[in-house]
């Protein structure tokens, strides 16, 4: 094993959980709810670069239209399966989001095909290039590279913006959010634009590994988001970077030293490394801030 | 400036507030008076939005604002500081205070100079306004919570208890404010169970029992009335 390898690999899947689970996280801090059709977000992205794979652009373009459509597609789930329901109850939005999840994965099949189709990559992606005495796909470097950048961006987002330090206000008290006079709906919308531009980005660089897109893609993002943000501390979004991060390590450990034949029973073992760290702390490795009732 | 008529508030089947109306005049300190479980807190929440009212009418100026979010009351001119007093504990002293300005975000200047004068009333707050707020003590969360509350340069401020568990020092600081507060032209509308110190700076009292007005009047009769009823009041008169 190359320790170089191993840490590129590391940090090239744990930059992409690490978007996945912040996306996860940014809408679940606001309304401690888990949005179930946070997958199709990244399915939409891909469908998007496929429909549009055809109109000559520049990839960068095309990648482009992805990212919006997945902002586009995050807004709505907010104004179409949360805001009729947000006020009724906690139940009724569980399920509407599961209902639109289901609904944009059978729009899929329906409209489009049940099978892979083809999303446009540049050709830097499949490229390999030597780094530091090893030799590793161009891809898992941009990789590194977006992540940096966007957890760079999200972090000055949160930190030094008002709509930022406001989202943060009402991740911890909602009510007292609104008793400042920041509106409910233009945070919530904002978490889910927030959520739809990392869902996109993800979708670019989670498909660029497999080159192609089927309705079913958003299950395992939605899976890897939703572990990483348990172990991370569901109410922090440093904890969802860190969880995404350390499931990347446990993904990559395994990866490396598992036997062969075990190999396909991977998943087995993350999970019940999953389960010692969530019976070392059960709230997650990062601690959310201390107060904050569900609205 | 602010009428409330029959206002009425459930939790399930508990009626908490049962057809109260009151009247606060532009510039005056109100006090609302009452045991534990009185309604008065759930009257507050009302004005300001934070829970919905199931009947009567609240009017701001004469419009009528019953029913409005919490964030349309705040621009409305309505700031409220609950009991819980919810400072954000992760952000820091000064980033609570922009918050509380958020409805002003394009008067920064504005904003700027209100906290500066926040600043030099509560040089506290100034020593530490790059630390987290949660790492204030209960009395400087109050003033924090107080002060974040005028930064929306609220007509009418709702203060819910603010001398809640504070140390009688600190109780008396938070009183002297309050006074300064009406002094400057502020409308306000307390709640209180510390009936003498509020009385004391307050112009007119209601006293709340089982979620309905019991009395009103002016402070000083309230607070003659207040000993014979200490019983109920909850605090030594």
């Amino acid at each position: 094993m190359n320790p170089v390898q191993f840490v590129l690999d590391v940090l090239s899947l744990g930059g992409a959980y690490a978007l996945m689970a912040l996306g996860l996280v940014i809408v679940y801090g606001i309304l401690r709810l888990v949005n179930f059709a946070y997958g199709e977000l990244i399915m939409v992205s891909g469908y998007t670069m496929f429909l549009v794979s055809g109109s000559g652009f520049p990839w960068l373009v095309m990648a482009g239209c992805g990212v919006v459509m997945a902002i586009a597609a995050g807004i709505a789930t907010d104004y179409l399966a949360f805001r009729p329901v947000r006020a009724k109850s906690v139940t009724a939005v569980l399920i509407t989001s599961f209902a639109f999840s289901t609904l944009l994965q059978n729009a899929a099949l329906l409209f489009i095909s049940p099978r892979p189709r083809a999303v446009p990559l540049p050709e830097l992606f499949s490229r390999t290039v030597e780094f530091a005495g090893v030799i590793t796909p161009v891809r898992n470097l941009i990789t590194i590279a977006v992540a940096v950048v966007m957890l760079g961006i999200f972090s000055w987002l949160m930190r030094s913006t008002a709509l930022g330090i406001a989202m943060r206000a009402a991740a911890t008290n909602f009510r007292m959010a609104r008793m400042m006079g920041i509106p409910a709906n233009l945070i919530i919308s904002a978490a889910f634009a927030i959520s739809g531009l990392l869902a996109g980005t993800v979708a670019i660089l989670w498909i660029g590994r497999i080159g192609t897109v089927v309705p079913g893609i958003g299950l395992e993002p939605l899976l890897i988001a939703f572990i990483a943000t348990v172990i991370g501390g569901m109410r922090s979004l440093p904890g969802a970077v860190v969880g995404g991060f350390l499931l990347a390590l446990i993904d990559t450990s395994l990866n490396y030293t598992l036997p062969q034949d075990l190999l396909k029973f991977r998943d087995a073992f993350t999970f019940s490394l999953v389960i010692l760290i969530l019976l070392w702390r059960p709230e997650g490795i990062v601690r959310g801030p201390a107060s904050g009732q569900r609205t | 400036m602010l009428d409330i008529e029959s206002l009425e508030v459930s939790y399930g089947a508990v009626r908490a507030v049962r057809g109260v109306s009151l009247g606060v005049r532009k510039g005056e300190l109100v006090t609302l008076l009452g045991a534990n479980g009185a309604g008065k807190s759930s009257t507050l929440m009302a004005i300001a939005g934070a829970v919905r009212a199931t009947a009567g009418r609240v009017r701001l100026d004469g419009a009528d604002v019953t029913g409005a979010t919490p964030e349309n009351m705040v621009r409305r001119g309505v700031a409220a500081v609950p009991e819980t007093r919810d400072v954000f504990p992760d952000l820091t002293v000064a980033q609570n205070l922009q918050l509380g300005a958020f409805t002003r975000r394009r008067d920064q200047a504005g904003v700027i100079h209100d906290r500066e004068t926040h600043f030099t009333h509560f040089p506290i707050l100034a020593e530490r306004q790059h630390l987290p707020a949660g790492n204030l003590s209960g009395g400087e969360q109050q003033m924090l919570v107080i002060a974040r509350a005028l930064m929306s340069r609220p007509s009418v401020l709702l203060l819910d208890e603010p001398s809640l568990g504070l140390a009688p020092i600190v109780v008396d600081q938070i009183f002297d404010m309050i006074g300064s507060l009406k002094d400057s032209g502020l409308t306000i509308l307390l709640v209180e169970q510390n009936a003498a110190k509020a009385l004391a700076v307050s112009d007119r009292a209601y006293v709340m029992r089982l979620g309905r007005i019991e009395a009103e009047g002016p402070a000083s009769e309230i607070a003659a009335a207040t000993e014979l009823k200490s019983l109920y009041l909850g605090a030594e008169p």
